[in-house]
């Protein structure tokens, strides 16, 4: 029986198979009448119909792009707009000798070896019945020299754009971000459809981050054109309305921008300043910046090759993606964790002989101060900022604790600000350790580690938009919020507004009233007190919470090449400096690092008064 | 025995005279139909591409590949092919499965291998590597299969079908899915399976529109109705319904078509060539274009019913019937009866790898047809 199933009938196969095909040979035959009377449809029936549509003058479907939204400040500044423009245009595929094209436009001024460079790379890009812009922002003499020799250029044509514009140029740049020419590979990640006829996408910051808000809906427009594609008149009624994008109202007020990136003129650096009461950044500075508006109109290779290999990196955003040791400005954090969980009375005293040894060790943690700061008590530690004390803070913590109340002030970790990119830092911990390094005898954390840890050096790296938000959430009374560059959202159609709430954060630790007001006295008198190391900037008009602090380079980007001398200036300290104002109602927090700049509280301190100036007394100067 | 042997085979008068197409293992008929066909592309491919010589003789270079492929492959006989086929077929999904983790790495869609002069397309390699695989499974096997065998054929159509769709190629895996069904269909599939199979997948349909995500209904909807989205899929439809009725009975005549010279239509040159036969060639050139084609597809089906062996039946049988599929798919997407896939015309549009595929396909075919041996059954 078994065998008898696996007995193969050839015969009956070969007939069944016979009648397969015939069946199959039956639907294709019926399939193929199908479609050929579909073509009688077409071509004899249907023939007096197209031919007209095809004859002579040509229906054409055009695609009209929205217009992009514009982007304003906190009090209506505008800081991104549209500007009408001309511009030269070609599809490729209607233009069958382009190079000699090319080179005649070139004799004639309308282009330049720039934009032939770009162009040659679009051509090998984009697809060949898209549109490419051979010049942008032509002028009235270069549109009038064209417009007499049209008939020269079959194909190309004269178009009128809305071009992206940046009134403010390189202020605001690292928050705004700007837009650029859309890309093969940005054709992947956009709906192809809803961004035909549109040239450029936000490429960093909020135009990057929102340009789903920014970008609007398009419309489309059914045109008679004649047969060289030249565009005769519009079918009325066959179209639709392109939708604009939404306009954005930033949380950034430009006015502290401008006196910020003042203060930061002369540095590599980066500031914020935050509204503790909602989380708002009022400003973010990353200095030196760069003018964005030529990424609008086409960078040659070798302009942004030279942005690119700047030694001072304008590209880089160092507020959000800069990672610093924080050095002292971590002490207020540390030492409030300490005091909430009682490691440290607020009544301890302690020796400080200018350096700390570890019981039983030799090695020698030296205070900034060589002589040492004396007898000093829990708010002379943060006023003089006594490095001694907080090395005994540190063990007396334990690295455990110090992790816990470094992480719930949200440094180490993205902020969760709106742009895209932004890097976590590290707040060090035994796990961290052990996950990090391969070699076993890396993976054990030692206690040297722990003692440098508690003034903000060793494996700490923050980002400057975490040490404002920390910064943020110490002014606050433990109140966090989540960082935020957009206010509002504006529907330019029906004018409605869509406001941003603010996100409020779990609070980073549990401490009683009376140990906030300790931790602000004591940063009040980094600012006022007498031996405050922040006492020379001082202001009258107002109480200033502050902490400084001087955070020690110890590694060079190993791939970074630079001359002995610069070699030298790049090992000096980064000055850092965190504030918060008014110290009884605060309503601004500022957190600043200046790269390579020396000492936190003589160069930083002063540069985040200017700020806070601007803000509470309404002058930059 | 011998004597026989002159009644049993009409043919018979071919092979005691022993021509030349037989012993270099090529079928005459399939060959002039071929030619035929490539002259009529390289005709309209000329037009489409705006009478330039360039892409011309880089489709020459390509058809000149094709054919020696097809050369190569008619010298192996049906057995060395039978004898290859799982291993072809695990090394096309092992590939597949490559390609489909190394573009995930990369980011983006990646559907080829970089050989360093050349790309390709793994998903070409099932083209032919599903029916093989199939036909293999189910040439010992006592036909028809049972629901059980039915069920292992499906699972060799479905891995490959689905690792090709989540590249995504939603086209081209349809296409090898129905390659790998069609074996199964000439293996005498019963009528009542064939029937619950087919209930069962209607019935799925609801339920996967039921999981899907939103943007991907969107784009179901876009993929059947085509004309709601006027400035992608649906302004190629239009401009190409133009194109082929504007050429009316007679058409235009060659390079006189306006809708693909003054570039109304767009992809002249590879999807929707058929449209610019149809203006410059009218119903007539294209009712000729499908005759041709159906004489290829005929003369397959006869190869396969011709055929000795199972395996060399169902292979031939599905390519020949694949070959079809192909042909009313483009011109269903360019008429308008079909939704916009992004399938060739077979062997006329420009584009290098299917037509290197398809030209493999025939010759196996012509290696079945030419590999008979002289003994009864």
């Amino acid at each position: 029986m078994q065998l008898s199933e696996h007995i193969k009938d050839h015969w009956t196969e070969q007939r069944v198979f016979t009648m397969r095909v015939i069946i199959a040979g039956f639907f294709g035959v019926m399939l193929i009448l199908f479609l050929m009377s579909r073509l009688f449809v077409l071509q004899v029936l249907g023939h007096d119909y197209f031919a007209d549509l095809s004859q002579g003058n040509q229906v054409r479907i055009e695609p009209i792009p929205p217009t992009r939204g514009l982007i304003y400040d906190r009090n209506g500044v505008l800081l991104a707009e549209n500007v009408p423009t001309y511009q030269l245009e070609f599809t490729p595929e209607r233009v069958p000798n382009s190079d000699a094209m090319l080179e005649r436009l070139l004799a004639l001024g309308l282009m330049d070896e720039v934009d032939l460079e770009r162009v040659q790379t679009q051509l090998k890009t984009k697809r060949r019945f898209d549109s490419i812009p051979l010049r942008y922002r032509l002028n009235e003499d270069q549109v009038a020299t064209f417009a007499v020799r049209r008939h020269e250029f079959p194909g190309m044509d004269i178009k009128a754009r809305l071009a992206r514009h940046y009134p403010l140029g390189g202020s605001s740049v690292h928050a705004i971000g700007y837009v650029g020419s859309i890309t093969e590979s940005d054709l992947d990640r956009l709906d192809t459809a809803n961004y035909a006829n549109t040239t450029h996408v936000g490429r960093i910051g909020v135009e990057r981050a929102r340009e789903s808000v920014l970008h609007g809906q398009v419309g489309y427009r059914t045109a008679v054109v004649n047969a060289q594609g030249r565009w005769l008149n519009e079918i009325e009624g066959e179209g639709e309305s392109p939708h604009p994008g939404w306009d954005l109202h930033l949380t950034i007020d430009s006015d502290l921008q401008a006196a910020a990136e003042e203060a930061l003129a002369d540095y590599r650096g980066a500031l914020v300043a935050i509204d503790p009461r909602n989380g708002e950044v009022l400003t973010m500075v990353s200095t030196p910046n760069y003018d964005p508006n030529p990424f609008g109109e086409g960078l040659s290779s070798s302009q942004f090759q030279a942005l690119q290999t700047d030694p001072n990196r304008p590209m880089f955003n160092r507020a959000l993606l800069g990672r610093y040791p924080p050095g002292s400005t971590i002490k207020p954090m540390l030492s409030l964790a300490a005091l909430a969980d009682g490691t440290v009375s607020h009544t301890h005293n302690s020796f400080c002989p200018g350096f700390f040894r570890l019981p039983g060790r030799e090695r020698r943690y030296r205070d900034w101060k060589p002589e040492g700061h004396g007898w000093v008590d829990y708010d002379a530690a943060i006023a003089r900022s006594c490095d001694v004390y907080f090395y005994e803070l540190a063990v007396e913590m334990g690295i455990d604790n110090m992790h816990k109340a470094l992480t719930g002030f949200g440094l180490g970790s993205v902020t969760g600000i709106e742009i895209i990119g932004e890097k976590s830092g590290l707040v060090p911990s035994r796990e961290w350790k052990r996950s990090a390094f391969s070699r076993r005898e890396d993976q054990v954390w030692f206690p040297g580690e722990t003692v440098i840890t508690g003034i903000g050096q060793g494996f700490t790296l923050v980002t400057p938009i975490q040490l404002a938000h920390a910064t943020a959430t110490l002014a606050a009374r433990g109140k966090r919020f989540q960082p935020r560059l957009i206010k509002g959202q504006q529907n330019r159609e029906t004018g409605e507004f869509v406001a941003t709430d603010p996100i409020p954060l779990p609070g980073p630790l549990v401490a009683s009233d009376e140990q906030w007001d300790r931790i602000i006295k004591a940063m009040e008198n980094v600012v006022h007190g007498v031996d405050g190391t922040a006492r020379a900037m001082a202001p009258r008009e107002y109480r200033m919470a502050g902490k400084s602090g001087t955070a020690q380079v110890f590694t060079i980007g190993q791939e970074e090449e630079y001359d002995a001398e610069a070699l030298e200036e790049r090992l000096r300290d980064h000055a850092l400096f965190i504030a918060f104002a008014p110290a009884e109602e605060p309503t601004i927090s500022v957190a600043i690092v200046l790269e390579n700049a020396g000492s936190g509280s003589t160069i930083a301190g002063p540069a985040a008064k200017i700020v806070i100036d601007a803000h509470l007394l309404g002058s930059s100067k | 025995m011998m004597a026989n042997e002159a009644l049993q085979f009409k043919d018979s008068r071919a092979r005691s005279r022993p021509s030349l197409l037989r012993s270099l293992h090529l079928d005459g008929p399939l060959l002039v139909g071929l030619i035929v066909l490539s002259a009529f592309g390289l005709l309209a491919l000329y037009s489409a591409s705006g009478a330039e010589t360039g892409p011309l003789f880089r489709q020459l270079v390509r058809m000149s590949v094709a054919f020696v492929t097809m050369f190569v492959a008619a010298q192996f006989s049906p057995s060395f092919l039978r004898f290859w086929s799982p291993w072809v077929y695990l090394m096309g999904v092992l590939l597949l499965v490559w390609v489909l983790v190394s573009g995930a790495v990369g980011q983006g869609a990646q559907r080829w291998i970089d050989l360093g002069f050349m790309r390709f397309q793994p998903s070409e390699l099932m083209k032919l590597g599903v029916p093989m695989m199939v036909a293999w499974y189910l040439h010992d096997k006592k036909l028809p299969p049972t629901t059980l065998q039915v069920g292992g054929v499906l699972l060799f159509i479905a891995v490959p079908t689905y690792l090709i769709a989540t590249q995504p190629d939603l086209g081209t895996s349809l296409l090898i899915g129905v390659s790998g069904v069609f074996v199964a269909l000439l293996a005498g599939m019963r009528a009542r399976l064939i029937a619950a199979i087919g209930v069962l997948g209607a019935a799925a349909l609801p339920a996967l529109w039921y999981f899907m995500h939103d943007y991907q209904r969107q784009r179901v909807l876009t993929f059947l109705n085509p004309e709601s989205d006027p400035l992608g899929q649906g302004y190629q439809i239009i401009q190409s319904k133009i194109a082929i009725g504007s050429g009316g009975i007679f058409g235009k005549g060659w390079l006189n078509g306006s809708q693909a010279r003054l570039d109304f239509l767009p992809e002249p040159d590879t999807d929707f060539i058929f449209a610019v036969m149809g203006e410059e060639f009218g119903l007539l050139g294209l009712i000729a274009l499908l005759c041709v084609y159906v004489f290829i597809v005929a003369r397959g089906l006869f190869i396969a019913v011709q055929a000795q062996d199972t395996f060399s039946r169902l292979v031939a049988g599905s390519i020949s019937l694949t070959f079809f599929v192909y042909v009313f798919v483009n011109a269903g997407m360019v008429t308008g009866i079909m939704p916009v896939v992004g399938v060739p015309l077979p062997l006329v549009s420009y584009g290098g790898t299917s037509m290197v595929t398809l030209m493999a396909g025939f010759g196996i075919l012509m290696s079945v047809h030419t590999h008979r041996k002289l003994l009864a059954r």
